[in-house]
């Protein structure tokens, strides 16, 4: 690999229809207990998990806390191996066509935890130039990129570059992680609880300077996060995962007006209100989302859902198509001829429409 | 008629290497059954201010100054015995970390029955008899059962209720909330939230709620005072305080705030961080980034100015403002 490589993107291979990121059929499950007296059971923490992240966009992955949506992230760059399914980066798979390696340097991450992320003993110049020096940058090239990108994520690199982590503020760490990110030139950045540990006043400064970077570097964005706010004013695509799966997905508009999942519903209907005059008078659902450990069968939700009947403890619904384009709903409220007797009726055959008595 | 938390000039200064100006003059008075909530950002002082109160600061290293009056008593002036009457028994506290609050190797039932016959010099069964009303009161359901569960065996929402059972059972008069919320997903927040709220007016206590999200704020409180760089930088009616934001800072937390915040737009964020609290700007700490500042917002001590009756915003420009405007009418 020349010097070059490592400071522009990977090429762009399938074209602007081909999705960037594509997970078919991810799934992981752990393995806990199984002590000489405990019964082995297993976590189903990514279950049969499918979606497309289409190249300059942002797709949203909420939930709550066990429902897998950082386990996806952890399985698409590789720091856990799937027990099934494939990563498919622009048209090619990794580990097969793309090597891991390659992949890393076109997927990138940042965590929730600023300070873990960081090496205490690094200074903010060396972190950033860390990753491509390893990738075959000559030193003196990796460090003039890394000031250039304390310049780009707001921080004066006279000021900073020679500071160590414990030195600065959550808001100032968080941007070194974007900057560290964007050291290897990615084209997709995972972007895991990025802003959820920050204050307010700041969380509104990274989101800004985040979508800033994206439109500058041409990024594409996986943005992992339990805060529906912050989901909807970044994402164009929304992913909703409950207990290891996809329980909805859609277009960011279609999902906060016209969900259709009851889990969905719950989770918008239990936002905190910012109206004095309109507080939140009833909870939408009781109860703990339930352990991974050994879910519930069927339907995973039909232990906290108000509309569940016998169907949803036997059969788990499929993902069907619901109300606009691309979205699309597990529930058996939504499947036709479920079982469920809020499913709308089957719709008919063709045959039958084609041979109509006359 | 004296309120029953009335906290004047509060200051905490915490000494060492750097002295740590964490409370700066902070004045509180909270009326019996009344909710205040505690907005503001970490290091703001919203944790200190609750610690203080219950003094539970470490004494070697802080310096308080002011008073802090609770039902009438002096609570800088207890001695040890009498603070451990008043923790617990006139003001008690729930935490953000239910793990953290609870002693891992005691039964829920057991904890709460010795925090009653500590305060009520009545019988262990008296005590058990409590803590089996307080699991109901919480909505624990099978409350029998859970009596005799630890800690580790319940899940987080469960925890969070066996707390708040706890730090009610010997009917405080004021209970202070720090964050109890925060950790909690989505859909457990909204539940805890409504609990408080209802256990609040059943049982008539005062609530101190510190919190750093405005909609917690605004589902549970009567009234707001907003905290930066250990002051009360505006306070007054939920109402009030949410519609007509007044402080810059206010206003600057209001609008950066996502919700609600439209796709594609920019989000008005304030510029900047908050000051350093061992190195805290002359005048007004807000200053450096205020987009309203004059030269005299940097020196000398920024008084409170009241917008209307119990509304009170602590802004120079803000009192120009209304000057102006009064000079108009």
């Amino acid at each position: 690999m020349s010097e070059t490589d490592v400071l522009t993107p990977t090429a762009d291979v399938g074209g602007p229809q081909q999705p960037l990121l594509e997970v078919k059929g991810l799934s992981k499950h752990f393995a806990v207990g199984g002590s000489m007296f405990g019964k082995r059971s297993t976590v189903r923490a990514v279950d049969d998990v499918n979606f497309a992240v289409h190249k300059g966009e942002v797709l949203g992955i909420v939930g709550e806390s066990g429902c897998g949506k950082s386990t996806t992230a952890r399985l698409i760059i590789g720091l856990i191996e799937p027990d099934a399914g494939e990563i498919i980066l622009d048209g090619e798979l990794v580990g097969s066509t793309v090597s891991l390696r390659d992949m890393r340097r076109a997927v990138q991450m940042v965590f929730q935890d600023s300070y873990a992320s960081l090496n205490p003993r690094l200074t903010i110049e060396d972190t950033i130039a860390f990753g491509p020096t390893v990738h075959g940058l000559a030193a003196d090239k990796a460090h003039a990129r890394a000031r250039d990108l304390l310049a780009k994520v707001g921080l004066d690199p006279a000021q900073f570059a020679q500071r160590y982590p414990h030195e600065m503020s959550g808001g100032q760490r968080q941007r070194i992680n974007i900057a560290r990110a964007l050291a290897l030139a990615p084209r997709l950045v995972i972007l895991d609880e990025a802003v959820s540990a920050l204050d307010k006043s700041v969380e509104a400064q990274v989101l800004n300077l985040l979508i800033d970077l994206k439109d500058e570097f041409g990024l594409t964005y996986l943005f992992i996060s339990h805060d529906l706010n912050v989901v909807r004013f970044i994402s164009d695509k929304v992913v909703v995962m409950y207990l290891g799966e996809i329980v909805e997905a859609g277009p960011v508009e279609a999902l906060f007006t016209d969900a259709r999942h009851p889990y969905t519903r719950a989770l918008l209907a239990a936002m905190p209100s910012h109206d004095p005059d309109a507080r939140t008078q009833e909870a939408p659902i009781a109860g703990d989302p339930p352990n991974p450990i050994d879910p519930p069968p069927g339907c995973r939700f039909h232990t906290r859902c108000p509309f569940a009947e016998a169907v949803c403890s036997e059969n788990a619904p499929r993902l069907t198509a619901t109300g606009t384009a691309g979205h699309s709903t597990a529930c058996h409220m939504v499947e036709p001829a479920s079982g469920h007797t809020k499913a709308p009726a089957p719709a008919p055959a063709e045959q039958e429409i084609v041979e109509c008595p006359t | 008629m004296t309120p029953l938390v009335d906290i004047r000039d509060l200051s905490v200064r915490f000494t060492g290497e750097r002295t740590v100006h964490a409370l700066n003059g902070v004045d509180i008075a909270l009326a019996r059954g009344e909710v205040l909530g505690l907005l503001g950002e970490s290091g703001s002082g919203k944790s200190v201010t609750l610690k203080a109160m219950l003094r539970m600061l470490p004494a070697r290293r802080t310096v308080i100054t002011g008073s802090i009056n609770v039902s009438g008593r002096d609570v800088l002036a207890m001695d040890e015995h009498e603070l451990e009457g008043m923790r617990g028994g006139v003001v008690s506290m729930i935490f953000q970390e239910a793990t953290l609050a609870l002693d891992p190797v005691y039964t829920i039932g057991d904890q709460i029955a010795e925090t009653y016959v500590r305060h009520h010099d009545s019988s262990w069964a008296q005590g058990r008899q409590r803590a089996l009303e307080m699991l109901d009161a919480v909505r624990i359901p099978s409350a029998k059962r859970r009596l005799d569960a630890y800690p580790h065996e319940m899940s987080g929402g469960m925890r969070q209720r066996a707390m708040i059972a706890l730090a009610l059972s010997c009917s405080p008069e004021v209970l202070l909330a720090d964050e109890p919320t925060t950790a909690l997903d989505a859909t457990v927040q909204i539940q805890i939230l409504l609990l408080l709220r209802e256990l609040q007016r059943e049982m008539g206590m005062a609530v101190i709620f510190v919190t750093h999200d405005i909609g917690v704020a605004v589902e549970i409180s009567d009234r707001l005072a907003v905290m930066y760089a250990g002051k009360i930088v505006e306070t007054g009616p939920l109402r009030d305080v949410m519609r007509n934001p007044s402080h810059p800072y206010t206003r600057g937390l209001l609008a950066s705030t996502i919700h609600g915040a439209r796709k594609g737009t920019r989000l008005e964020a304030i510029p900047g961080a908050p000051p350093r609290l061992d190195q805290l700007p002359q005048g007004c700490a807000f200053a450096p980034r205020c987009s309203l500042v004059g030269a005299d917002c940097r020196d000398g001590d920024i008084a409170v100015v009241p917008r209307s009756d119990r509304h009170a915003v602590r802004c120079l420009r803000h009192a120009a403002e209304q000057e102006a405007r009064s000079a108009v009418a």
